[in-house]
């Protein structure tokens, strides 16, 4: 065994007994344990498990990718993904929180008085969630085939068996703590490569500070500079303005996103998780710390990365790489088919141009950027086995946060509040453990089996959060007189309009060959890609709603007194666990 | 009953500066003047693209912060703190 596999697997199988570990002391014994881990967390253990849990493989992995090739068009999200907390921390959070229920169709079923209503968010959120996991799981299985070299398929079964382990045992309380550790590891392995690349390229350890360096090889000359002229040369858009798609359209992607983030059921649940609405809306603000500490980074390691590789391959101007002399990174690349070279002109060397005729890089896929990247630029190989372990530290601590969405949503809202609403605590606790074992083997058979617009249903998930969710509980909350049924018109239409657009474009359910208009810019609505419909949805959901309120009259004066009730932190205070 | 009242105004007034400030740091400086603010550089940034990379983020963790501590000031000069 070489030495890069050996630390692989310590750091692998060291983290996993570390959240083994974890599992066996948070064990939960009520149902409170299970779903809220006993509304005992602080808000600063909050904020880490919130930051573990959002970011995803997503995050850590395909991000900075992303960034590297769409350079500035890339803000999105980083601009989304982060905004949301702030409107999670002003306009959801702290009076959800106040509610002091278990989960979010809960919450809008008592709001808006109406079983449909907690009906379309329990599918809602369960769609949203699966779809979710779906990249996760993939995420798993990609970081054991590359790093450990074992099958796909046993990597995929080897992260499903941990997260099954320490997710039915502890539930909520087992997650939670579980996520801690998790965050710790990634955030690790995000950022020590970035330091140690920063410091090669600009002389600056810190890499926010050193994407906005001179570089080091003494020519004076910015980073940003000499990667907007290195990409130009090669016929690329330049770096710091390629601005996908046009304003309008990256206006509504990152409010879609905002809102879209704001709206995910797995994150508002953790906020039901901390003691007080004080500790709710300081949990909102440690998250978004612990978050920027890798949005941040992710600018500098997806430039960094980019000038990297266009170093790599050619060293000089007009002197390009001899393809035989290949470094050994591109080799294993090679070999996973992620990363492909064609020599169209015969000549031995890699020409890499925005031309597709002439670019002899036919496939560079974007989520190699952060997994090559210490390889590229050739770190040590504990550095690289951190990598690994942060990759699927970030999808199974996601994964464990979606999972336990979707138990929650089904044994607490679908069974206990509508079919069997007599079930005793420890029968709801039971079913929840095997509701979620359930969730697992879906999860582990779709991450195997990825239907073929896997990719296209993230557009759904957040265009679902952002279209349904979202303004249905902005509404409850500051819209005292709404009713029930004018909130359920408002949902349904907030979706529908969303998920038309969505398959108008990319295919009724996703099966290609059935979008009635092309997939491309000129038939968008206003140039408005279907990944960025979202935003255009909720404005709709809250028009209709609206517009339905006169139709329907206010809320009846009970629940108008308790949307009072939850807008102060003080009095009638019914806490997650004295429920 | 009235304080509830006053008490709930102060709050969406908070909400709304940062609201404002959240909408002009990252639609306002990072999406819609870019341009003109990209022909301000700080080191090897340009503005528009260090508030659409960074500047925002920084200012939405600022943001939830200030927030945070006006409420709580809130909560005690309404008496309305959890017990």
């Amino acid at each position: 065994m070489d030495e890069l596999k050996l630390y692989t697997y310590i750091a692998v199988f060291g983290s996993f007994a570390v959240y083994f570990g974890i599992a066996w002391w948070a064990r939960a014994g009520s149902t409170s344990d299970f779903y809220v881990a006993g509304g005992g967390v602080t808000p600063l253990q909050n904020g880490m498990a919130i930051g573990a849990d959002w970011m995803s493989a997503a995050s850590f992995i395909s991000m900075a990718g992303m960034i590297s090739f769409l350079g500035y068009g890339g803000s999105v999200f980083l601009m989304g993904w982060t905004g949301g907390y702030v409107l999670l921390a002003m306009l959801l959070a702290p009076y959800l929180r106040k509610h002091g229920k278990f989960t979010v169709p809960e919450f809008i079923f008592d709001r808006y008085y109406s079983k449909t209503a907690r009906v379309v968010a329990v599918v809602c959120l369960i769609i949203a969630s699966l779809t979710y996991i779906i990249g996760q799981m993939k995420g798993v299985g990609v970081a054991f085939s590359r790093f450990l070299e074992v099958d796909y398929d046993l990597g995929l079964y080897i992260g499903m068996f941990v997260v099954w382990v320490y997710a039915v045992l502890g539930g909520m309380k087992g997650i939670t703590y579980t996520q801690i550790a998790q965050y710790v590891v990634l955030i690790f392995a995000y950022t020590i490569p970035a330091v140690f690349i920063s410091l090669q390229l600009t002389g600056n350890p810190i890499p926010q500070l050193g994407l906005g360096s001179t570089l080091a090889d003494g020519s004076g000359v910015y980073l940003l500079d000499k990667l907007d002229l290195v990409v130009t040369e090669l016929g690329f858009k330049e770096y710091t303005t390629d601005n996908m798609g046009g304003s309008v359209n990256m206006f509504a992607y990152t409010l879609s996103l905002m809102i879209g983030t704001a709206g995910l059921p797995h994150v508002i649940m953790r906020f039901f998780t901390v003691p007080s609405v004080k500790a709710a809306r300081q949990s909102a603000g440690y998250a978004l710390v612990f978050i920027a500490l890798l949005y941040t980074v992710a600018p500098a390691v997806g430039a960094m990365a980019r000038l990297n590789l266009m170093n790599t391959i050619e060293p000089v101007a007009g002197q390009n790489l001899e393809y035989a002399e290949r470094p050994q990174w591109f080799k294993d690349w090679e070999k996973t088919g992620l990363l492909q070279y064609e020599d169209k002109n015969g000549d031995g060397k890699i020409q890499y141009t925005a031309d597709k005729a002439t670019n002899e890089m036919v496939k560079v896929d974007r989520d190699i950027m952060v997994l090559a990247n210490p390889a590229i630029a050739n770190l040590p190989n504990w550095v690289i086995a951190l990598v690994a372990a942060g990759g699927l530290a970030a999808a199974l601590s996601t994964a464990a946060g979606l999972l336990l969405a979707i138990s929650s949503s089904i044994s607490h809202d679908l069974m206990k509040g509508i079919l069997t609403p007599d079930m005793s605590e420890k029968d709801e606790l039971l079913a929840g453990r095997v509701v979620m074992t359930i969730s697992v083997m879906v999860a582990g058979w779709l991450g195997l089996n990825p239907p073929g617009f896997a990719a296209g249903t993230v557009a759904l998930a957040f265009g679902l959060a952002a279209s349904s969710i979202f303004p249905a509980l902005m509404m409850g909350i500051f819209a005292k007189k709404m009713s029930g049924t004018a909130a359920v018109w408002g949902m349904c239409s907030g979706i529908g309009v969303t998920m038309l657009y969505v398959f108008q474009h990319k295919g009724f359910m996703f099966i290609p060959g059935t979008s009635f208009l092309g997939d491309m810019g000129p038939n968008w609505f206003f140039g408005i890609s279907p990944n960025a419909f979202g935003a255009v949805g909720a404005v709709v959901n809250f028009a209709v709603a609206f517009a339905m309120l006169k139709v329907t009259g206010p809320a009846p004066a009970h629940i108008q007194q308790m949307v009072e009730n939850f807008r102060t932190p003080h009095g009638g205070v019914s806490a997650a666990h004295d429920h | 009953m009235e304080e509830k009242q006053t008490y709930w105004s102060e709050n969406l007034r908070l909400i709304f500066i940062s609201l404002v400030i959240w909408f002009v740091v990252s639609f306002g400086f990072g999406l819609l003047l870019v341009e003109p603010l990209n022909e301000i550089r700080i080191g090897g940034y340009k503005l528009g693209f260090w508030f659409a990379q960074q500047g925002s983020i920084y200012t939405f963790v600022g943001l939830v912060f200030w927030y945070t501590k006006k409420m709580n000031d809130l909560d005690k000069k309404y008496n309305v703190e959890e017990s």
